[in-house]
């Protein structure tokens, strides 16, 4: 579920970084106010711990496939929202840094859908809700379990949402949202068993660690709607804004119409004119994404524009690339060679 | 070995390689970082028909691979392992966009094919350039070029704690798998109750942990701040390195050079 650098585009990632980015700077600020230095070491062997668990795998009884943990929730409980958030970024980070789950532009959409959903929505308005001030197990339990499916399916589609903003992928928005919530179901019910049955087990054992816990995270409750509605305008502020200008330099496409038509002059009314469209188009319901391949075809224009379609160009296209390669690959045997030589004159 | 050791022998690998010496190791990390955001940027912002004109940019992983003396066997080993997601939802394009797009002789090579190779190269160059930036340059060092960069301390104190106690939790985590493992004559299928028990000891074990860490620290004078050392510099070097890399990658995103290389060939070879 660790969205890829390679199905977004530049403007969906940046968006979810400002996002992200915001969010970690709030709980930041919220962790230094809270003060309680007893948590930073805590914090960190808690991510640790949940990087740690998430390769145990135990096997899933009748499917013959195996489940493991995915952490957000379990922090949430343990640590309050704005501990639990900055702990499931910092995993998502190093993930990314060293196993490449998912890369660095998606950095900031995987942080929002692994971190955001649980701490800040799940966590607060059902878990909570549910658990209340006196947890008893099977509150903690139905709590856990219900808030765990919960994250993982808003999670899920933020994914979807994110795919098919960026438009690289051509999967249509109805078909991706069918493929990924019934599969993230069954994740959220094994999410939620497990982060149920673990919060139980340290429940049973060491009761006090909950309350503190609980006692911590009633801080918490004032400030979600303040925060949500940051969240909301940082996100449309931001994605706004990088629309236009993402829209009003020419991108790929408008690049190539440029150089097939030779046209350099087009108007600039009639390009501030375009931008403006464009930036409408995508605030108005994914219309040239999502649901363009229900329409007629708007797009078979878009085809042709592809850096001058016709069979010279893309013979010259694939003997270029093919001898691009070529010379990359001489540099790097050159570059090695060379670094081997000198070593033994250091 | 099994999964979880092989894991934190995997992080530790990459902290060795970035242990090395070479003009790439030696370059401010904050060059680093920014070159290979610049780059990722670069890469993504193709747009889904592109093809040759990203091929250019291999030239960065491999050279940088090349000169910072880095396995590439070991990190093609590492992209391959990530890459079903990637392959997951792009395989899905050359059944949905069945518009022909242009011809090799006489095989039609639909949008959609060209589209996921297209993704195919994204995903393998955005991997690479994550994973040279940190085999060249540690995760620490990456971390503290971050703070420089403004991100919030907390954070930045949050990621070297995490960091640090990764291996000592992947370690115990180890133990415990590899102890139910013996005794239960290798069985591979763990049960759910096993598997809860389990993880709730580890997580008792960490919070025990935790504890002594905090009275650990305290003892040492801990006082609720983080001093980071910073003796980072950006010299000549590192201007020649940034400057030059993205200047490159413009030139490659603005001009399709494979194109004009083609069409140069064909034009002296008829």
């Amino acid at each position: 579920m660790h969205m890829a650098d390679a199905l977004i585009s530049p403007l969906v990632g940046a968006t979810m970084w400002a996002t992200t980015a915001g969010l970690i700077g709030y709980s930041a600020k919220k962790l230094k106010d809270e003060a309680d230095d007893r948590k930073i070491p805590l914090m960190g062997v808690l991510g640790a711990f949940i990087f740690a668990a998430q390769m145990i795998n135990f096997t899933i009884p009748a499917t013959g496939s195996s489940g493991h943990l995915g952490g957000g929730m379990i922090l949430a409980i343990l640590l309050g929202p704005y501990a639990a958030f900055l702990v499931m970024a910092s995993v998502l980070t190093v993930q990314a840094f060293f196993f490449a789950d998912g890369g660095l532009l998606a950095l900031g959409c995987n942080i929002f859908n692994l971190g955001f959903f649980p701490c800040f929505l799940a966590y607060p308005f059902i878990y909570k809700k549910i658990a209340g001030e006196n947890p008893t197990q099977a509150k903690i339990a139905t709590g856990g379990i219900i808030a765990a499916i919960v994250g993982l399916q808003l999670g899920a589609f933020a994914v979807v949402l994110e795919t098919v903003f960026s438009g690289i992928s051509e999967l249509p928005f109805q078909t991706f949202v069918l493929l990924m919530q019934p599969i993230h179901m069954g994740i959220g019910i094994v999410e939620g068993l497990i982060s149920a049955a673990v919060v139980s087990f340290v429940w049973k054992a060491r009761p006090e660690i909950l309350n503190s816990a609980q006692g911590v995270a009633s801080i918490v409750k004032v400030d979600m709607k303040k925060l949500l509605l940051g969240v909301l305008i940082v996100t449309l502020i931001t994605g706004g804004a990088l629309s236009w200008f993402a829209s009003s330099n020419p991108d790929g496409l408008e690049w190539s119409m440029f150089r097939t038509s030779g046209k350099e002059e087009l108007e600039t009314s009639e390009k501030v004119h375009a931008s403006l469209a464009n930036v409408q188009g995508k605030t108005a319901f994914l219309p040239d994404y999502g649901f363009k391949k229900s329409e007629p075809k708007p797009e078979a224009s878009e085809s042709p524009t592809w850096p001058a379609v016709d069979p010279g160009t893309s013979v010259s296209g694939l003997i270029g690339g093919f001898l691009t390669l070529v010379l990359a690959v001489l540099i790097g045997i050159v570059l090695k060679r060379r670094k081997i030589k000198s070593l033994p004159e250091r | 070995m099994n999964n979880i050791g092989k894991n934190s022998f995997d992080i530790g690998r990459m902290d060795a390689l970035a242990a090395g010496d070479s003009l790439l190791h030696r370059l401010d990390p904050r060059a680093k970082l920014i070159t290979t955001l610049v780059f990722i940027v670069a890469v993504v912002s193709f747009d889904k028909y592109a093809l040759s004109a990203i091929l250019p940019f291999f030239l960065y992983p491999i050279a940088l691979i090349s000169l910072g003396g880095l396995p590439y066997n070991y990190l093609l080993k590492k992209v391959l392992i990530v890459s079903p997601f990637a392959i997951l939802i792009g395989v899905f394009n050359p059944l949905l966009d069945r518009e022909i797009l242009f011809h090799i002789g006489s095989v039609g090579i639909s949008g959609g094919f060209v589209s996921f190779l297209s993704i195919l190269l994204r995903f393998v160059l955005t991997v690479t350039a994550a994973l040279i930036l940190i085999s060249l340059t540690g995760f620490n060092a990456v971390c503290e070029s971050m703070r420089k960069f403004g991100v919030p301390k907390p954070f930045i104190v949050q990621l070297l704690f995490f960091y640090r106690y990764l291996f000592v939790m992947t370690d115990e985590a180890d133990r415990m798998v590899r102890a139910r493992s013996l005794r239960t004559f290798n069985s591979g299928t763990m049960s759910f109750r096993i598997f809860i028990s389990l993880i709730g000891h580890l997580l008792l074990r960490t919070l025990d942990r935790a504890e002594r860490i905090y009275r650990a620290m305290c003892c040492r004078g801990f006082d609720g701040h983080f001093y980071l050392i910073r003796s980072m510099k950006i010299r000549v070097p590192e201007i020649i390195f940034m400057s030059g890399w993205v200047s490159l990658f413009v030139l490659f995103r603005c001009t399709n050079v494979p194109l004009h290389l083609g069409t140069l060939i064909t034009g002296i070879v008829p």
